[in-house]
């Protein structure tokens, strides 16, 4: 059977697929791109569900509201619901599906105002996993630049009544049965521009990441610096050093080395938000974060004013594995080698908000 | 009987859905329950609350503002809008 390699790319202005040969990875003029799919509606995450075969997108249209697409033929048709995802009448209003995350036959949604939802149905209704939203510190939770956004879900490779979430800007949240209970989980995580740089929550968390094959050691990419955790999220060590910036907001994990991680550093967030020097790159580490270095050939070194949002990088399971980056302003880098080199696969997108890969039958 | 118009950008969301729709019922929740019964999900799309249609989805009965509450008569015209908005 003829495989297909997908890159999925999540657009403030609807979904769109660059579908290609994996042989063919490196040569970007053997790409074809299709879309925008899901009615032009501004998407913030758009996957594949390896275990279904569903193509997913969870966003959110300023008129019609929030929603998670499907498509089960690989784009061509979609339906889409928000249907149980409400607060009630007396709670706030929904504004939009950040992150969607199968967990076996369950498909959860991480939302705006932040909250989490989940659907046994592939979708079709959707139920409040209300503990996280009862947790006691809900009173006080804050908003990010970018809203008060339920942006990571994802559960133990073994156990699905583990979970974490992120949300930004209020931190990390696990629980250990099925979610009916959660702990904020930021011991460790600063939040500059605090009288207490350390509280129990208010952390802006911009992505987290489980390491390969070491679900208990997690990374995280912080509006105020990058860390790593070794005991689930109970405690973090920050891994700043050697970074261009403490400020970005994808991470991504090596798929099998518990110590590599891929990040995007920008400059920072009252500096533009714009890579270092406006020279692009992406950061290594493979020692879990007491060293980085940067990989930058093919990649602009110059006058490249772009920024890389928190679902924007991805990497495809081929060996060796690719990776793909995409920018706010509307570009899309790959890398057939790990990072090694890059190549720009399409100029002039919308703003890039969610790059994510699937390998699939042709 | 009343007349339902749509927007395009509502249609598109629901395979079979049309522009102009007639529908029985007394006021604009009623309408668009029935819309929501030929096309489920439609509902949903328009409105916030159950009492409440989203923020920026405009309905006018007869050329006139008009909340969920509005009644509508047997001959009305009702026009369903998004608000000019976005970039």
């Amino acid at each position: 059977m003829t495989r297909q390699l997908l890159v999925l790319i999540g657009t403030r202005k609807g979904a769109f697929i660059l579908s290609g040969s994996p042989a063919g990875r490196d040569d970007a003029a053997g790409w074809r791109l299709s879309g925008p799919l899901c009615e032009g509606w501004p998407i913030n995450h758009f996957r594949h569900d390896p275990a279904s075969g569903a193509l997913l997108a969870g966003g959110g249209s300023p008129w019609y509201g929030a929603a998670v697409w499907r498509s089960d033929d690989l784009g061509t048709s979609w339906t889409h619901s928000s249907q149980g995802m409400t607060y009630g009448d007396d709670g706030p209003a929904m504004r939009s599906v950040w992150h969607v995350e199968p967990v076996g036959d369950v498909l959860y949604a991480g939302v705006e105002p932040a909250g989490l939802f989940k659907s046994i149905d592939g979708g079709a209704t959707w139920a409040h996993v209300e503990g996280l939203t009862n947790h006691p510190s809900r009173p006080s939770w804050q908003p990010g630049n970018g809203g008060l956004i339920c942006h990571t879900v994802f559960a133990h490779p073994s156990d699905a009544n583990r979970m974490w979430v992120a949300i930004s800007a209020v931190g990390c949240f696990a629980t250990e049965d099925g979610g009916r209970t959660w702990e904020a989980r930021n011991q460790g995580v600063r939040v500059d521009g605090l009288p207490d740089p350390y509280p129990e929550t208010g952390q802006c968390v911009h992505k987290m990441v489980a390491a390969a094959g070491q679900p208990d050691r997690l990374y995280q990419q912080n509006h105020c610096g990058t860390y790593r955790s070794d005991d689930a999220g109970r405690t973090w060590i920050c891994l700043d050093e050697g970074l261009p910036s403490t400020f970005g907001f994808p991470i991504v994990a090596h798929p099998s080395d518990p110590d590599t991680v891929f990040t995007i550093p920008l400059n920072g967030d009252d500096r533009g938000r714009y890579v270092p020097e406006a020279k692009l790159a992406v950061w290594r580490t493979t020692d879990q974060g007491s060293h980085w270095s940067s990989l930058r050939e093919g990649l602009p070194s110059s006058d490249a004013f772009v920024g890389v949002l928190r679902e924007s990088m991805a990497r495809d399971d081929l060996q060796p594995f690719g990776l793909y980056f995409g920018t706010s302003t509307g570009q899309l880098f790959a890398s057939a080698d790990e990072g090694g080199s890059w190549r720009r696969m399409a100029d002039l997108l919308p703003p890039i908000t969610s790059v994510e890969t699937a390998l699939v039958d042709a | 009987m009343a007349v339902v118009v749509l927007p395009r950008s509502l249609t598109v969301l629901f395979p079979g859905a049309e522009r102009r729709v007639e529908a029985e019922g007394r006021t604009v929740t009623q309408l668009i329950d029935v819309l929501d019964r030929r096309w489920p999900g439609v509902r949903d799309r328009l409105c916030q609350r159950s009492d409440a249609l989203r923020e920026f989805i405009n309905v006018y009965v007869d050329g006139q503002p008009a909340d969920l509450a509005t009644p509508v008569a047997p001959g009305s015209v009702v026009h369903i809008l998004p608000a000019v908005a976005g970039g």
